[in-house]
């Protein structure tokens, strides 16, 4: 692909000697229209970074604009010393780390097998996958399932239920049959090599690529899901961390009690300032792997739009 | 497999059960360990999908914790029924409707636009930039999204209230409005989406045969007339599929975010499917009526989905599969 990119850009370079005051133009409005979705998608990014940068009072009589006025980390400080943040925190660390582990092993579980050309039966439980992206059997069963197990209420409830996707296991399987020749695994064969062994030592360090695609790609789906903790947890010591921001930033619980004005409306002003802070800190793992994110996302992306 | 499927009609159907059995008999005993790796996932999906799939019978049951879901009685289409004959029925199927269409309709060109003018520019900081910052909202979590659009909206604190006070506007209370429900559920999803949706179309103009860039060059065309007469076509079979996923899962609207983005102001516009089953089957534990109203939608979604796919096959040749 950067090939291409790479030769196509030498083509507008070539193409810019003669170019027509319409072209010219037209290239402008361009760049014009790119520069203002810039501004657009960042500008609220901005906001929120600067504000909760920003000192409680700033942020409350709205004098945060672009950048952060009366520089203060109070914000990150409240944010980090409440408890049920803390809990939460720990928890989607928990979740997100164990989730991924047994997403993607199971994930090349099924994904290898059905890459290889000689497995019988390999189309029939194509189908049998692909037909569940179809067809489910919708909240309240799923949810009988959960319960039945014994799972409700338990950390396997956001572990278990939602740990494979076919989408994931179309790209992986994509992924080991375009990359991993059949001769080679006949010739695996051949020496005497079990089919689990080559796909330990022979597979596996060859699809180091789709394996960071898969880890990137649940990772972030479990750091940022809410859905499955809402409808199966109901302690709140196993909350994962968007469900505690839920309650702080959307449902507005803050502990209130008998207090005078003044500490009233300190408090309402900590809590308007704690709302930028949380959104920081909550998104702060992804922002932080954002870059082998961007890499490898796009190749998971491409290397599905293959077989789409 | 292929050499198999090709031979099909000349083989007689006693031969080919038989050779059938004898080709999983090897593949069983050459692959015993795949055949060993796929137990797990295999359990998985009976579990997690199969199972709900069964377990959907008691939308024709009056289920009951007690009798369990096999033991309970039999009601015919009651919930049906009750669910059609429900006011509520028109207004969250226009809800559901509308949120979706319009998701489309805003949602299908402007990711092209994006790739079409990215494709346009040189190689570079800027463009770099560009893309960057516009696929990096796509990995912000529904909460926070929802978090960032109250408080942006806020009629109290902010931003865009505060931006049309100085132009004399008094505040508006967007959130509350159920006219905004469906604007701000689906530009704030373009906000997030659109520089994801357009790496899919870049990738499909990257793919374009350059050769046609020469020819169009050579016939003296203009920057705009390349984009018409040479990417547009260039990215249409990846942009017919996006589109047939798109109508295909119309009646499909996600939970997540229209409940967050829910309020008892604006309850009469984002009402939709898929939240009226979480409130009817796990707040009001009204577990038939909710798996009735989740059956009757997914069944909409199947019909839908294998109509327009069938629909894309006759006119292009090639549909989803």
């Amino acid at each position: 692909m950067l090939g291409i990119q790479a030769r196509k850009s030498n083509q507008v370079k070539s193409n810019r000697v003669k170019e027509s005051i319409g072209d010219r133009i037209f290239l402008g409005g361009i760049y014009l229209f790119l520069l203002l979705l810039l501004v657009i998608i960042l500008f609220p990014l901005i906001y929120i970074v600067s504000s909760s940068f920003s000192s409680a009072l700033a942020v409350s009589s709205g004098r945060v604009f672009l950048f952060p006025v009366e520089f203060s980390l109070r914000g990150y400080e409240v944010a980090l010393s409440n408890p049920q943040i803390v809990t939460g925190y720990a928890n989607s660390l928990f979740y997100t780390f164990f989730g991924t582990i047994i997403s993607v092993t199971l994930t090349i579980a099924i994904a290898y097998p059905l890459s290889r050309r000689t497995f019988y039966g390999r189309n029939i439980l194509m189908a049998f996958l692909v037909f569940t992206m179809l067809f489910n059997g919708g909240l309240i069963p799923t949810y009988l399932v959960v319960k039945t197990l014994g799972m409700l209420d338990t950390r396997w409830a956001l572990l278990i239920p939602a740990a494979m996707g076919v989408w994931q296991i179309i790209i992986a399987r994509t992924f080991f049959q375009s990359s991993i020749p059949d001769e080679l695994a006949e010739a695996a064969e051949l020496d005497g090599c079990g089919d689990l062994r080559f796909l330990w030592s022979v597979v596996l360090p060859l699809s180091k690529p789709i394996i960071a695609v898969l880890i990137l790609m649940y990772a972030i789906f479990q750091w940022n899901s809410y859905f499955d903790a809402l409808i199966y947890l109901k302690s709140t010591e196993l909350y994962p961390l968007q469900l505690v921001l839920r309650g702080i930033l959307i449902l507005n619980t803050t502990a209130s009690g008998s207090m005078d004005a003044q500490t009233m409306l300190e408090r309402q002003q900590m809590a308007d300032l704690l709302k930028y802070s949380l959104i920081v800190v909550s998104s702060l793992p992804v922002l932080i792997i954002y870059p082998f994110v961007q890499r490898y996302f796009t190749k998971g992306i491409l290397i599905g739009a293959v077989k789409g | 497999m292929r050499t198999i499927e090709v031979g099909l009609p000349t083989k007689q159907p006693s031969t080919l059960k038989s050779s059938q059995f004898h080709l999983a008999k090897k593949s069983v005993k050459r692959h015993w360990q795949l055949y060993l790796l796929i137990f797990l996932p295999v359990l998985y999906f009976i579990v997690f999908k199969y199972i709900p799939i069964s377990n959907a019978v008691i939308a024709f049951k009056e289920y009951n914790v007690v009798q369990g879901i096999w033991g309970s009685q039999w009601v015919g289409f009651a919930n049906f029924q009750a669910f059609f004959s429900n006011p509520v029925f028109w207004t969250l199927l226009q809800n559901t409707f509308f949120l979706s269409l319009y998701s489309i309709v805003v949602g299908f060109p402007i990711p092209i636009i994006l790739a079409l003018c990215l494709n346009e520019i040189r190689q570079g900081f800027f463009k770099r930039t560009v893309q960057m910052v516009t696929y990096a909202p796509y990995f912000i979590s529904t909460v926070v999204m929802v978090s960032m659009i109250i408080l942006l909206l806020s009629p109290r604190l902010g931003i865009i209230n505060q931006a049309i006070g100085v132009f004399g506007i008094s505040s508006v209370d967007f959130l509350g409005n159920p006219d905004m429900f469906r604007h701000i559920y689906v530009w704030s999803d373009i906000w997030q989406t659109a520089g994801y949706a357009a790496v899919i179309y870049l990738a499909a103009l990257a793919g374009i045969d350059p050769t046609l860039y020469e020819a169009a060059k050579v016939d003296g065309a203009s920057r705009f007339q390349k984009i018409i007469h040479v990417d547009l076509p260039g990215i249409m079979p990846t942009a017919a599929i996006i589109l047939v996923l798109g109508v295909g899962n119309i009646m499909a609207v996600g939970f997540e975010k229209a409940y967050l983005l829910q309020n008892p102001l604006n309850l009469s516009n984002s009402e939709i499917i898929s939240t009226y089953v979480y409130k009817t089957g796990l707040l009001n534990a009204d577990y038939s009526l909710a798996t009735a109203v989740g059956l009757f939608n997914s069944v909409i979604n199947l019909t839908l989905l294998l109509m327009v796919n069938s629909f894309i096959k006759r006119i292009s040749g090639n549909g989803l599969w």
